[in-house]
């Protein structure tokens, strides 16, 4: 658990860079510190490996004061993440990701075989290692930076603004991948993100600081698009925010039969019905009408793959996207990728009615 | 004209012996070497130091455009005229143009060392020291390793520098590449100045590829710029 007790930093003049502020980031779990610029989220967060100084206040680190650690000592045993990465350009993938490793005292053999080993997890494998950083997409320096916090294995691990800098395709696999990493390793994270959909995506608490780095919130993602505690964070939450809290919300939807049509051959069904087309796995591919395909056999020219698709066990908010992204208003819905059938935008709303949410009451409740 | 300086760079007679063209051109690069190493021993820390720490800025700034700006003629005079009643034998002659040499060659090393370790990228610097490296592991490990192809552009602009200036040392008669213009033009002899000024030029080519040789050697491919997209 990392705790930050009445932490102040307060540079020569003016306001405190962070002032006052009491938190707990806890063991194992996901805490995000989100905010508009200048509220002191990473200088909160440097303090914490002690790259800044508090100027009163102390920091615990499963109960040890960080001041009484030499800064370099404490920092190797904290994974560092950064936006831009910051590998070391002279060195291959492979050297980047020992060198913590290194620093700590491990043998060549040793440290390589581990790197090698975290390369997989974030997965970058094999001939990756030999590559430069300067070969690499803005997304995968981003893997090497997670692989070289990783590498020494520690229980703690800092990241600020991880994914900012990446385009938002590689993000979205970045966060996915490190929330499945995250639930392997156990690591208690601390993440300092501008971005308030991915603080309620990535976290699972999230402090939101105000200007002056006084905190404003700390509470379940849910919980914060909920209740927000004042104007200044249902503002910064933003809109949409009664849709979005339905990603954290699941509920029996009925799942109606579909049946699909292949690829690659013809219709055997007329009419202007829209119909689903799946490859030879049964994955959905996208929708045809039987008016623009006509005799041929169907083809991806004739897709239209405008609908999302939803997991079984996803989210209302992912099933309700389905239905309504879907051009037949029929929501697609996939077991392990393979068609289970389709929802009705109705029926996902019936449920979201119907559905507990995050504090025990539900819509329904509040009918007079 | 270009046939007489041709048959000067070829005749025999001026291959072999004392005051041969071997024998002055090693004179000129045994000079040479010994106020790199120097200029080298000087600047490389100071700027190694300002690059690091980011403090004295400003003077080193003023200093590489302060020396840029001496005469070197001048100060050889001057030191000779300090020195040679100071000192004996041969290091009386040799140290005037030794601190020419230096004071020239260490400019291009400086600004190259300390624009070197500017020019790191500080989410690298950042990122190392978040790792838990110690201000001596950023330096050595990160800084320098990443800072040696501009570091070895100084080197090789401060070694041309140094060799073109070399030949001034034939004034107060020192030996090297610049005797052949001293002497050529004191005895009229033009092909044997155009001669010595064209090996002092091809002198200076070659000791430039050495240097490319071992800058391609050291310098690690991953800071090449084939390998940045």
């Amino acid at each position: 658990m990392i705790r930050l007790e009445a932490v102040t930093k307060q540079y020569d003049e003016g306001t405190p860079a962070v002032d006052n502020l009491t938190l707990e980031a806890g063991t194992g779990e996901i805490t995000v510190l989100v905010g508009p610029s200048g509220c002191g989220k990473t200088t909160s967060l440097r303090m914490i490996n002690r790259m800044i100084e508090p100027t009163s206040g102390r920091i615990l680190i499963d109960g040890q004061d960080t001041a009484q650690v030499p800064a370099a000592r404490l920092r190797r045993d904290i994974g560092y993440v950064i936006q831009h990465a910051g590998l070391f350009p002279h060195r291959t993938v492979l050297h980047n990701v020992m060198t913590v490793p290194r620093l700590n005292g491990w043998g060549r053999a040793r440290a390589e075989t581990r790197a090698r080993e975290v390369l997989e997890l974030v997965g970058l494998p094999g001939d990756f290692a030999r590559r430069y950083p300067g070969q690499l997409s803005g997304g995968q320096q981003q893997r090497v930076g997670v692989a070289r916090a990783l590498a020494s294995d520690p229980s703690v691990m800092l990241m600020d603004e991880p994914f900012s800098a990446v385009d938002p395709i590689a993000r979205e696999g970045l966060q996915d991948d490190l929330l499945r990493l995250q639930g392997e390793l156990g690591t208690t994270i601390v993440l300092v993100t501008h971005d308030i959909d991915e603080a309620i995506k990535l976290g699972h608490r999230v402090a939101v600081l105000r200007q002056g780095g006084r905190l404003a919130q700390f509470s379940s993602p849910a919980d914060l698009l909920a209740h927000p505690a004042d104007d200044f964070v249902a503002d910064f939450v933003g809109r949409d925010r009664g849709y979005r809290a339905l990603s954290f919300q699941q509920h029996e939807v009925p799942v109606h039969p579909e049946e699909p049509v292949p690829l690659g051959q013809p219709l055997t069904r007329r009419g202007d019905e829209w119909l689903l087309a799946v490859d030879e796995e049964s994955r959905p591919q996208g929708w045809v009408v039987p008016g623009e395909v006509g005799d041929a056999p169907v083809g991806r020219e004739h897709l239209h793959r405008g609908g999302t698709v939803a997991s079984v066990d996803g989210s209302l908010r992912a099933l309700l996207d389905a239905a309504l992204s879907s051009p037949s208003g029929r929501g697609v819905v996939v077991r392990d990728g393979v068609l289970a059938g389709t929802v009705r935008a109705e029926e996902v709303l019936a449920a979201i009615q119907a559905a507990p949410r995050p504090d025990g009451t539900s819509i329904q409740d509040e009918r007079p | 004209m270009i046939a007489t300086i041709w048959a000067w760079l070829t005749d025999p007679a001026n291959w072999s012996g004392a005051g041969s063209i071997p024998d002055q051109t090693l004179e000129h690069l045994r000079l040479s070497f010994i106020a790199l190493v120097v200029a080298a021993l000087i600047a490389i820390p100071i700027g190694l130091y300002v690059g690091h720490t980011g403090r004295g800025r400003v003077v080193l700034v003023n200093i590489v455009s302060a020396f840029r700006a001496i005469p070197s003629l001048g100060v050889l005079f001057i030191a000779a005229l300090l020195l040679l009643p100071r000192l004996k034998g041969e290091l009386a002659f040799e140290l005037p143009s030794l601190i020419v040499l230096v004071l020239l060659g260490m400019p291009p090393i400086l600004s190259g060392v300390y624009a070197g370790i500017q020019q790191v990228d500080p989410a690298a610097r950042d990122a190392a020291r978040g790792m838990g490296m110690t201000g001596q592991q950023r330096l050595w490990r990160v800084e320098v390793p990443c800072a040696l192809p501009l570091i070895f552009s100084g080197l090789r602009s401060s070694m041309l520098q140094i060799i073109a200036t070399a030949t001034i040392a034939a004034v107060v008669g020192l030996g090297g590449l610049g005797r052949f213009l001293i002497d050529g033009q004191a005895n009229r002899k033009y092909d044997e100045m155009a001669g010595g000024a064209i090996l002092v030029a091809v002198l200076a080519l070659l000791v430039d590829l050495v240097f490319a040789a071992l800058q391609r050697f050291a310098v690690s491919p991953g800071l090449a710029p084939a390998a940045r997209r």
